[in-house]
Formats: C-alpha cells, structure tokens, sequence
C-alpha cells in the first residue's frame, strides 16, 4: 500500500517538474527558432536568460510584485538581444564570437550588480514564489490533474505559445518573409523584403522570450537568484531548436525530454538514491550530447544560418 | 552608412582600436564603479597598484597569466579554423586529472622524467577531451558549440566526484587529493614567490603554435579550412581530418593549462582548480585578434585586470566581478569597431573630404 502510494507521489512529482522545468528552455527555445530561421545563430541565450533571471529578481525584490519581475526580466531578455543584433547585424562581427562575449560579459555583470546590491548575505534574499494556478475541474482528476492543471500562470502560457508560434511561422506572411531570409538573403531582398529588420524584429523578439524563460527561472522557480543560476540551460535551448528541427511542436517534446532529464535527477536525489550526487547532476549534459548525436544527420538548418548579410553597392 | 575598403586596414589601425576599445572598457568599468557609489578614482587607483605597484601583483599576473596564454592559444588553434570549441574549461579538468594521476601514482621517478611526464599527460587529458567532440564534429556533423559546452559540466562534475570519493586524501578533511610528488611539480623560479616554470612551458607554447600555424602544412590546412570548408577541400584539404587534430590541438594545450595549475600552484587535485580559465580564455584569444604573440599580450593584460580587481575588492569594496566585465566590455568593443577596418563609415569620409576641399581651397 505504501509503496504503491509512494510511486503515485514520486511520478506526480517528477512528471509536473518536468513540465515546470521545461518551461524556461522552450521559452528560450522558440525565440531561438525564429532567430534561427531568419538566419541568424544566436547562442548568446544563457547571456539573455542571465541576465533576464537577474533583472526579474531585482524587479520582483523591489516592487513586492512577481509580474513586474518578469516584465523587467523580458526587457533586460531585449535589451542583450539588441547588444547583440547591433554588433552582428549592422556592425556585421560574427555571431559565434559575439555569442561567446556577450555570454562571459552577461556572467561578470550579473554577479556584480548582485553583489553591489545584495552583498553577501548569510541567507540570501528571496522573493515570495509565484502560486499555482488551479484550473477548475481539470486539476481535480487523479494524477493528470496535479500534473497538467496546477501549474504556474507562465508555464500554460508558454504551452499556449506553441501552437501560436507555429502557425505565425508557417502559415502567415510575415513567417514566410523570416524564413525566406533565412533560407536566400539575397532573393528575399530583390523582393522587396527589407532583411536588416526582419533580423532584427527575429532577435529582438528571441530575446522577449528567453527574457520570460530567464526570469521565470528565477522569480517563478526559485524564489531566489543565484550567480549563474542558468548553468548552461541557454546552451540546451540551442540543443532543442535542432532537436526539434526548427519545428515548434517538435521544440517542445524535446524541451519536455531535457527538462525530464533534470527532474529525474532532482527527483532521485530527493528520494535518496545511492548513486553519487555528481552523476545524477550530469544526466541533463549527457543526455543533451547523445541526443546531440542521435539526431546530427537528420538536422538540416537554414541555408543561410550564421551567415552575415552585406548589402553592398 | 558603410562602404567597403579597396584594401582593408592594417596592423596599426588594429592596434589603435584596440587601445580605444580598452580605454572605452574602462571609462564604461568606471561608470559601475560609480553605480556601486565608490569613487571610481580611488577604485582604479586600488586596481593599478594591485597589478603594477607591487612585487607580488606583478608575479601574480604572471602566475594568472600562465593558464590564460596556454588555453587561450588553444583557443587560437580551434577560433582559425572555426572551430567553436567552448570545451576549455571540460579540458583544464581532465588535463588537470590527467597530470595529477602520474603526480601521484606513478613513481618514483627522477623528476627530468616525472615532471615531463605529468605535463604530457595533461595535454593527453585535455586532447581526449577535445577528441570527442572532434570526431563528432568532423563525422556525424554534431554541433560542437553544444557538445563541448557540455562536456564542460560533465568534466567539472566527474572531477568532483574523484575528489569527494575515490582520490580523496585519506585521513584528509577536505575533498582533494594527496599531493604530487615533489619530482612533478613544476619548480618555483624565484622563491618565495608562486613564480613558477609553468610560464616559461607557455611562452614555448606561444612560439610553438606561432610556427605550427603558419610555417608548418597543418598551420595552412587549419587556416584554410577556417577560411571556407568548401574551398579547402577543393585544394585536396582532407577538412575532416583536420578538424579533428585541431580540437585535439586545442584540447591539449588547455589541458595544459589544467596540468600547470596542479603542478604549479596547488599540487593536488580539488574541485574548483579553474575559476573559469577556459572561459575566458576565449576572450583573450578574441582580443589578441588569434594571433599567437597577441595572446600572450592579452593574457597578462587580463590577467592583470583580475589580479588588480581582487585588490580593488579589498581596498574598497567593489566586487571582484568587475573585472569580468571590463574584460566582456573590451571585446564587445573591439568586435563592434572591427568593421572599421574593412569599411568606411561614409558620413566620416564626407566630413574628411569637405575638410581637404576646404584646405586645397584655401591654399589655391
């Protein structure tokens, strides 16, 4: 009887973690697809979720209220992506390098403001977790209830965004004119199609949603910010835009599988298994390099990915 | 806005952007020091007498310097290929493991065997590392920006787990390793200061990768395929193969700079050997625009910036992480002035041309 009771509980646990903790990456995930999709690689997320996570804090510390957080988390998401749409796209500096500056810069600045404002404090300061939101009914049903229905506001918002974010990039215009950029510059501009603004419009638009995933991880998730509190999600968002072939329903099966990954693991240390804690730490990394492998040769990007445009004449 | 150059700049005008972009940095570094409500003065006055206005900053900067200049010449190696290896800090660890297991358990030995010995296995360590994302990379077209990234935490991770369990000091209290033996650790050079011969091992590696990249048929392979793939291989450029022997390259000399730590400095293996070494390292490499001797100039400059910000944070109070900004803050720079070089700003030349009509007027 106990036992049976003890499973129910462990996989209720484990499955609605794995739903929350998918959340933040898909976030980050589809933003990234739009990016990438217009041609341009952005692995400069773990920067914008960062800093994101950090901005969220500040606003949800100071202002007492956990949604001016996140708002405060998605502009500072837009302003890094707009650092970083300005050196890549108008000042034409590769996107890798400028990804792997902007990352180290994020990490230095986030830990200096945090520390210019909050010290080192022997418990560290926190703000009051964002509550579940039941939906009525539905969250009364045996195990899928607390699973799927008792969830934060953002994580069925971020659900809800998929399908949105699918049809908006494939059955509309505008999604049409993003990925004719990202496929053939040239031509998308010999039609009239301006790719300067489209790429900005993708990335700015990136940096919204990773600034939403970021500050959720941290005012939605921990209550808290600690320094590099994002520990490499940015880098499993890129894994799941290829995972998930650029495809947004795809994109959030394969978040679902990384976060899977990382529950499972906070799951088994809470029930004390004995495996070392560094293990199971690792299960989320070595998950995301084999699927990494698994999925290598199917991945076909945009044909102009990482390439910058140049206009000239 | 921008038209481009006939011919591109050269090495001066690179320079010079280079000392605006760091004097920018700096001004900009000045600028959150005031947000932190310190002086800016006194905070830069605290950071130049840490890095330059003492012995031991001095040999401090060296001493920080040393891992920087040898995983940041790895980064060199991958950066002109277009090899995003981002697996630095994953290969400071192995190579770290790697140089401390001969330390330890092989022996003994006279140390002209053992501390050679303990380095290669370092630089063994690190190219392992690098191998695997290589391969991938080369052969199954895996994304080694993601790969190495998380061989990182898995390195980090795994080295944690010898060092709480099965390699930790018996009897010890804290999670490291016995020592090395003494014949593998690399000798101080000026006792008592932590000056050890670690710095002279990565000025070789400087002029080493300076000829391997370009005097040797692998340095133009490397730069070739890190010019276009495509047109690598049309010249009979085996780019797989390549590929894969510049992310072992890499790999080896960060593994390197994991060995130069434990045999150096800390003469044992604990979690935490690297603070973020590998990282960056590949900042340094971006600001000594991937040329090996420019490496070496910004691995002590950054180098001197941290050592400089730790006094700074004793002095007065400005957190430490403040040198890691300045140090993102450089490069941005750097990379948003770089366009100068091959273009000219339009505006700029119109201004300078209505300035010579002016003069050519005046003096006809």
């Amino acid at each position: 009887m106990l036992e049976t009771v003890f499973n129910r509980l462990f996989l209720v646990t484990f499955l609605a973690s794995t739903i929350r903790m998918a959340t933040p990456i898909l976030l980050a995930a589809l933003g990234e697809i739009y990016t990438e999709k217009s041609g341009v690689l952005n692995i400069s997320l773990e920067a914008q979720m960062l800093t994101a996570a950090l901005a969220g804090f500040i606003g949800a510390y100071y202002t007492q209220n956990n949604w001016l957080g996140l708002l405060l988390g998605m502009l500072a998401g837009i302003l890094i992506s707009l650092l970083f749409a300005l050196l890549t796209v108008s000042l034409r500096a590769d996107q890798i390098v400028v990804g792997i500056t902007l990352n180290l810069f994020a990490l230095g600045l986030t830990t200096f403001i945090y520390r210019v404002l909050f010290g080192v404090a022997v418990i560290p300061p926190h703000v009051e977790p964002m509550v579940e939101v039941h939906i009525p009914v539905l969250s009364d049903l045996p195990v899928i209830g607390p699973v799927l229905f008792q969830q934060k506001a953002v994580v069925y918002l971020t659900f809800l965004l998929v399908p949105i974010a699918h049809w908006f990039l494939f059955r509309t215009t505008i999604g049409l004119k993003i990925r004719s950029v990202g496929e053939y510059p040239l031509a998308a501009e010999t039609v009239g199609i301006n790719v300067t603004r489209t790429r900005y419009l993708c990335i700015l638009l990136s940096g919204l949603g990773t600034g939403l995933g970021g500050a959720f991880l941290s005012v939605g998730q921990l209550a808290r910010f600690t320094d590099n509190m994002t520990a490499g999600r940015g880098f499993i968002a890129l894994a799941i835009v290829i995972f998930g072939q650029w495809k947004p329903y795809r994109a959030a099966l394969a978040a679902l599988i990384f976060a899977a990954a990382d529950a499972l693991q906070l799951s088994l240390q809470a029930v004390g298994v004995q495996i070392p804690s560094q293990f199971l730490l690792m299960l989320p990394y070595g998950v995301t390099v084999l699927a990494m492998i698994f999925v290598a040769r199917r991945a076909t990007a945009p044909a102009a990915l990482a390439q910058p445009y140049v206009k000239e004449g | 806005m921008f038209e481009r150059r006939a011919q591109p700049h050269g090495t001066l005008a690179s320079v010079i952007l280079i000392a605006a972009s760091l004097i920018l940095a700096l001004l900009m570094g000045a600028g959150l020091v005031a947000l932190a409500q310190v002086s800016p003065w006194e905070a830069y006055r605290a950071l130049f007498y840490g890095a330059f206005g003492r012995i031991y900053g001095l040999v401090d900067t060296f001493v920080k310097g040393t891992p920087l200049l040898l995983a940041g010449l790895g980064m060199v190696i991958a950066f002109k290929a277009k090899v995003w290896n981002v697996g630095a800090e994953g290969q400071i660890y192995i190579g770290a493991l790697f140089a401390v297991w001969i330390g330890l358990y092989v022996g003994p030995l006279p140390w002209w065997l053992h501390l050679p010995l303990a380095l290669l296995a370092g630089a063994l360590g690190g190219g392992l590392w690098g191998l695997i994302p290589g391969v991938l990379k080369a052969y199954l077209k895996v994304n080694e920006v993601i790969v190495t990234l998380m061989l990182n935490y898995i390195a980090i991770l795994f080295v944690s787990w010898l060092v709480h369990g099965p390699m930790e000091e018996p009897g010890g209290f804290m999670p490291q390793t016995p020592r090395v033996a003494t014949t593998a650790q690399l000798p101080p050079l000026f006792p008592p200061t932590r000056l050890h011969a670690g710095v002279l091992v990565a000025l070789a590696a400087a002029l080493l990768v300076y000829f391997l990249l370009f005097h040797t048929t692998l340095g133009y392979r490397i730069r070739a395929v890190g010019a276009g793939p495509k047109a690598a291989r049309f010249r009979g450029i085996g780019v797989e193969r390549t590929v894969v022997q510049v992310m072992v390259l890499s790999g080896m000399l960060a593994g390197l700079a994991g060995a130069n730590e434990v045999l150096g400095i800390h003469y044992r293996l604990l979690d935490g050997i690297s603070p973020g070494y590998g990282f960056t390292a590949m900042v340094v490499a971006l600001l000594g625009k991937l040329h090996p001797l420019g490496v070496v100039a910004a691995s002590f400059l950054f180098a001197s910036l941290s050592v400089g910000a730790d006094m700074m944070q004793k002095i007065v109070h400005v957190p430490i992480a403040i040198s890691r900004v300045i140090q993102g803050l450089v490069v941005l720079c750097v990379l948003g002035t770089e366009i100068l070089l091959l273009y000219d700003l339009v505006p700029l030349r119109r201004l300078h041309q209505r300035f010579s009509s002016l003069r050519f007027r005046r003096e006809g």
